[in-house]
This record gives structure tokens, sequence and C-alpha cells, in this order.
């Protein structure tokens, strides 16, 4: 036991010795070559631990800073509107809000395209007929799906910190880094650093300095009415955790079930185990 | 069992009709009742029972995935998402699925480095380890295809990565890398023939392992002493002793599994597989599922030419010979004593391996550059040293300490030393566990 420790300690040595070499080498404000130049700050949500559950007011306020901002480029092709239910809609309320948007469907019996109302069945319509068109009018950038954004974002997070996530339980990583990237603009580059023309500095960014998206939030941009602030921060929190509900819609359901497992094998694992005491009672081993 | 050991009567006259004509409860019987166990097996012994009940879990769940998946790669990543939120308990299915093929390597890795610590692989044991190693490698290809039918980024980059590896084998390895893509690249015919060969692998290793349970029941279980059972009072039965320590050993193992499966499920994954894959667009940096690490940083470690060998030739042939190690070891060995806990030496540098092989995983998800490729090469001439020159060296020159003259003269120090008493002349072996 004392030479795994003695190991363990090892590893850890080297190891932190050849980060803070990497660390090193990595500095130099102006030419970074390690992205997000910061690192995504550490929200509290509502939905992380063993017990965690989504706010269902804050997805709902998520849920109309994405209608009323993100989804004027995001798609979100794998939520279909039936499924906003778990967002405390009652049924009427999940028919107005799909009716709300066109659907291009068809052919019908004549053979052609047509354009209907949303059913709750039909899935959030994209934005743009097809990637391309997205990317032309993007900048030559597609902005990426979002039905999955929250679990496909997540900045690497390194030795020791991704051991004692196992303990912590984080799994925020997604919803940290969207809320950091939508609230890190309107930062001024350190000297010399070459921003590229048609992209916005952002020192959150995960793939570079810049991205090709502007800063698309601002102070009073959505009208809330259940008085929350109004701010870039809180449309960041919101739209965050409404898309983390989005990626992993089952997150509740998943947990509740996980927390009666646990408990079942503790509690069954202690009775195998006292029988196992008794069968092999007497019998030295 | 071998044969002439059998213990079993049949006790109804529908029992002795069956044993006349097909004895497979006399079969089940020997092998799982009255099979005798040494008594001295610690905690490190029930893997083997861990890693069946995880190859079944595998097969039972992926079956039920399999109905919901389709293998297209305009189809696939939609399929996946489609069992996450539409279909019944699919994303309990799925997450179960994808960290259970994770704690399958975990347990195969603690029942290698357990075969490693206690020379279970020694002599009359060398085809039960072979056999052992062949389930292995059956098990990483099983895990690497089934890493490719989600399509994701790093599913699709990964695949390329790794099927790359073949090309550069001379004069065949163009042609074996377009066989197993089905053209020149990654694309559909690949998802393809992935899915009916990830289909197929796990009743593959459901075979071996029949025949590494077979070969397991001939020669016996070797134990913590590594000496052989030489009376009868050296073992117990199966059943009742060894059932239900498995028993615990599964809930503990199962416990460690929900925890990862319900809080954490995609803590082992990349979230670059929540991205579509696209062939077009390279990740920044392409990193396989963790079990592979440490080969992936032996294939990186490998940036220089040796003569006529190129640094990527080299690279794989360092890669698969790390995997080949495995099966020159019982005769790379030549201890004459087979278990660590007498062999001081063997034992330190058993754990400085352990070491080599963690650090090795750690560097697997570094970026290759830096000083992390030094570090990488040192890291992997340990990893070879430790087979080809420690592991021979070793037994030749070491002094093993006093041996006990049987599991159950052993058992006996340990316990009188256990209970307080005094240990007497000689040092109650250690046993780990």
């Amino acid at each position: 036991m004392k030479k795994i420790l003695t190991s363990l300690a090892l590893i850890g040595l080297v190891a932190a010795g050849t980060a803070a070499f990497a660390a090193e080498e990595a500095h130099n404000a102006a030419a970074p070559t390690h992205f997000p130049i910061n690192e995504p700050k550490e929200m509290s949500w509502s939905f992380t631990g063993p017990f965690g559950t989504y706010d269902k007011a804050q997805l709902q306020r998520g849920l109309k800073v994405y209608k009323e901002v993100c989804s004027a480029c995001h798609s979100m092709n794998l939520v279909a509107f039936r499924t906003l239910s778990d967002l405390g809609y009652n049924d009427a309320q999940v028919k107005t809000l799909a009716a709300g948007y066109t659907i291009h469907d068809g052919p019908n019996d004549a053979g052609d395209m047509f354009d209907r109302p949303g059913k709750p069945s039909d899935h959030f319509p994209p934005p743009f007929a097809n990637e391309e068109a997205a990317a032309a009018s993007n900048g030559g950038a597609a902005p990426p799906d979002m039905s999955l954004l929250a679990k496909a974002r997540g900045v690497e997070r390194g030795f020791p910190q991704f051991v004692f996530d196992i303990f912590t339980q984080y799994d925020a990583g997604g919803p940290d880094y969207i809320h950091s990237l939508l609230t890190g603009y309107d930062q001024t580059p350190p000297a010399g650093m070459v921003i590229p023309e048609g992209t916005h500095y952002n020192p959150y960014f995960m793939s570079g300095v810049s991205l090709k998206m502007p800063k698309p939030l601002s102070d009073g941009q959505v009208t809330y009415d259940d008085g929350s602030p109004q701010t870039v921060d809180q449309y960041s929190r919101d739209v965050s955790a409404f898309l983390m509900w989005a990626a992993e819609p089952h997150m509740e359901d998943r947990k509740k079930t996980g927390f009666r497992v646990l408990v079942f094998l503790l509690l069954f694992g202690a009775l195998v185990y006292m029988t196992k005491r008794k069968v092999w009672e007497g019998v030295a081993h | 069992m071998s044969e002439g050991h059998s213990t079993y009567t049949p006790k109804t006259g529908l029992g002795r009709w069956f044993d006349a004509r097909m004895p497979l409860p006399r079969l089940v019987y020997d092998s799982f009742v009255a099979y005798p166990v040494p008594r001295n097996l610690n905690y490190m012994w029930t893997f083997g029972g861990i890693l069946s009940i995880m190859l079944v879990a595998q097969i039972l769940t992926g079956i039920v995935l399999a109905m919901h998946y389709t293998s297209d790669t305009n189809l696939a990543f939609g399929s996946v998402e489609k069992i996450m939120r539409d279909v019944n308990s699919g994303w309990l299915l799925r997450y179960m699925h994808a960290n259970g093929a994770s704690f399958f390597f975990v347990a195969v890795y603690i029942h290698i480095f357990r075969g490693l610590y206690y020379g279970s692989y020694k002599a009359p044991r060398e085809l039960l380890w072979i056999l052992g190693c062949i389930i292995y490698l059956l098990m990483m290809a099983t895990g690497f295809m089934g890493y490719v039918l989600p399509w994701g980024q790093m599913s699709f980059w990964g695949a390329t990565v790794i099927t790359g590896f073949f090309s550069a084998i001379p004069l065949v390895g163009d042609w074996i890398q377009q066989l197993l893509l089905g053209g020149f690249a990654v694309d559909n015919p690949t998802l393809n023939r992935f899915f009916a060969l990830h289909y197929l692998l796990p009743f593959m290793i459901a075979g071996v392992v029949v025949l590494h349970i077979w070969a397991l029941h001939v020669v016996g279980q070797s134990n913590p002493t590594g000496i052989e059972i030489k009376s009868k009072t050296d073992t117990v039965a199966f059943t009742p002793y060894a059932t239900i320590k498995d028993a615990f050993g599964m809930i503990v193992f199962l416990f460690f599994f929900a925890y990862f499966v319900f809080y954490l499920p995609n803590y082992l994954g990349h979230p670059d597989n929540y991205i579509v894959a696209n062939p077009l667009k390279t990740p920044a940096h392409i990193v396989p599922e963790w079990y592979f690490l440490p080969f992936y940083a032996i294939l990186r470690a490998i940036t220089f030419n040796i003569g006529p060998i190129n640094s990527k030739l080299g690279g794989v042939l360092c890669m698969f010979g790390a995997i080949a190690m495995l099966f020159l070891v019982p005769w790379l060995d030549t201890s004459k004593v087979r278990s660590a806990v007498y062999r001081p030496w063997y034992k330190l540098f058993f754990w400085l391996f352990v070491a080599d092989a963690i650090l090795l995983g750690w560097l697997g998800s570094q970026p290759a550059e830096g000083s992390y490729v030094f570090m990488a090469q040192m890291a992997t001439l340990f990893y070879f040293a430790f087979f080809l020159v420690i592991m021979p060296v070793l037994g030749l020159i070491e002094t093993p300490r006093r041996l006990p003259n049987s599991i159950t003269e052993a058992v006996l120090e340990k316990n009188k030393g256990g209970s307080g008493h005094p240990a007497g002349a000689t040092a109650a072996p250690q046993t780990k566990g």
C-alpha cells in the first residue's frame, strides 16, 4: 500500500512539473498557444450534484432567449415541441407554442411542398435551408446546431482537477463554457494581438483568440415577465441552463434513479457482506 | 475440473435420467459448486466473475440498442440521439453500454495486473494466460468499433487515425487498410462493417471466455502465495465460499459503475463525440478512448527513424509490440517463485510498472509536443525494459523470501500474526486485498 502511495505521489510530482513547464511555454499574452485564454468561470447551477433538478422558470426564460435571439442563426434540430412540457408548460401551451412556427412539409396529394403551422410532434425548424446557406450568411462558418451544445463543449480540466471532478460530480463543463463565452465579449485584446477581420475577440473561446459570432446579447434585449434581471449575465445563465436541458432532457430522471440504485446496492451489499462473514466464519483464509 | 473427480449424485429420477443422457447439471455442479478453490483467495480474485457479468451486461444492453440503431452515416448520429431522447429508458441503456465498456476495461486491467503481480501466468497456466490476452485483444477491437458507431467527431477521426496505422505496414499495409475501411476513407461501408463486427466480436469473446474458464478448471486457480494446492485442507468448495465472496465483489464494483452511469455518464467520453462526424473538419486533438491511451502514447513516442524503419512504422511496431509483450510473459519471467509477495525486488518493479502505465495513459491524453514527447519516450523505454530486461534478469538474480510449505501453513501463519500474538520466527507473508 505504501508503495502505491509512493508511486502515485511520484506520478503527481512529474505531472505537476510538466504542467508548470507547459504553462511557462504558453505564457505569451499577444500570441497565446493554449485555448481558451481564460478558463470558464464555474457557476452554481440548480441541476448539478446528486439531487440536481432543472429550475423550470429558468428553463422557460432560457427558451425565450433562444427563441428571440439564438434561433435567428442556430438550429435545434433534435428537440421536439412536445418535450417542452418538461419546462412546465401544459398541453395547450405547447400546442400554441408549436403553432407559432411554420413548418415546411410535403409533398401533398398534388405533389407540392407546402407550409403549415407547427404541431407538438414537430421539431424546432432550422433558420437556414441547409448548412451551406447557414455558412454563407454567417461569414463562412455555419452556426452549430444547439441541441447538444451543452454536452459538445467542455474545456479540458487538466490534472489534478479531473480527479477531483469525480468526487464533486462536476458535470457542468458545457453550461459553464457557454455562459463564460456569452459574457466574455467587450474585452480589449492584449497589445500586439492580431484579431482576424470579421471575428470578435473573446478570451473564453476554446478554439482561438476570436470567433465569427459577434456579441449576441445585450442588457434589456429580452423582456422577462417574472422580474428576473434583464442582464447579459442572467440571459447567459438562463440560456445555458436551457441548453443543458435540451442536451440532456432526462437528467433529473437519471439522477433520481441513480440515487435509488446506489441506496439499493449499499443495502444489498451490506447484507451480502454479512452473509459472506457468516459463511467464512471459522474458515481461516 | 478434469474428469474423474466428479462427486455429483443426482437425487431425483429426472436428474438421473438427464445425467445418463447429457450430464449438463453435472458439469454445472462440478464447475460452480464442488469445484475446489484455494482458501486464501483475496478480493483481487473476484474480477473474473465481475468480468463475466460485465460481458453479459454489455451483450444484453447492446442487443436492445441495436434494435434502435441505424448504421448509415446520415442516420447513425440521429438514431443514437433518438435512443437518448425518445426510447423508453434508452438513455439508461446507452449510458450503461458506453460506461460498461469503460468499466469492462477497468476490470480487465485489474485482472491483468493481478496476474502479473501474483505470477498467475506461470506453468501450467500459460495457455490460460494467452487465452486471456486473446480476450483482451478482442475487447480492444470491439471497444474501438463500438466507439465509431455513434458517428460523432471522435468516432470518425479516431477511426481514421487507428485504421491509418495499418497503412504503415510495408507492401500489404494499404491493402489491409482498404479492406478494413471498405474504401479509401472512413465512410458508409466502414460504419456498416464495424457495426456487423461490433455485434459479432462479443460472441467470439464469450467463446474464448468458455475456453479461458475451461483451461482454468483444468489447472485450478493460482492464489496469493503462488503455491499449488497440496491437500484438501488448502481448498474450500466454490459454493458457498467463492460464490458469496464473488457476489460481494460484484456489488462493490457495480456501485462504482452505477456512480458513473447515473452521475458522470459523460466523464469518460469526449465532448467532441456529441458533434456529428464531419470529414472536412479535423478536431484540434484526436484522442482515443482512455483505455487505449497508454498504447497511443507509445505509438506517438517514436518520433525518429531507425534505419529503414520510419517513425510511423516504428510507432506502430512499438504499439503492437507493447501488446505482444503480454503474450510472451510466461517465458520472459525466469523466476521460480510465482508470487510477488515473496519477491521484494519484483514487487518494487511491478509497482513502478503500474505507475509507468498510468503515466503513459496520461501522456496519451496530452498533445505530443514539447516535454511530453521526451517523457513518453522514457516511459516507453521503461515499459519494454520491464518485460524484456527486468522480468528475465530479476528471476535469475533475486533472492526470494522463504516460501511457506503450503497454503494452509501460510493462512495459519497469517492469522497468528493478525490476531496480535507474536508472529514467531517467520514474519507473516504479506497478502493484498
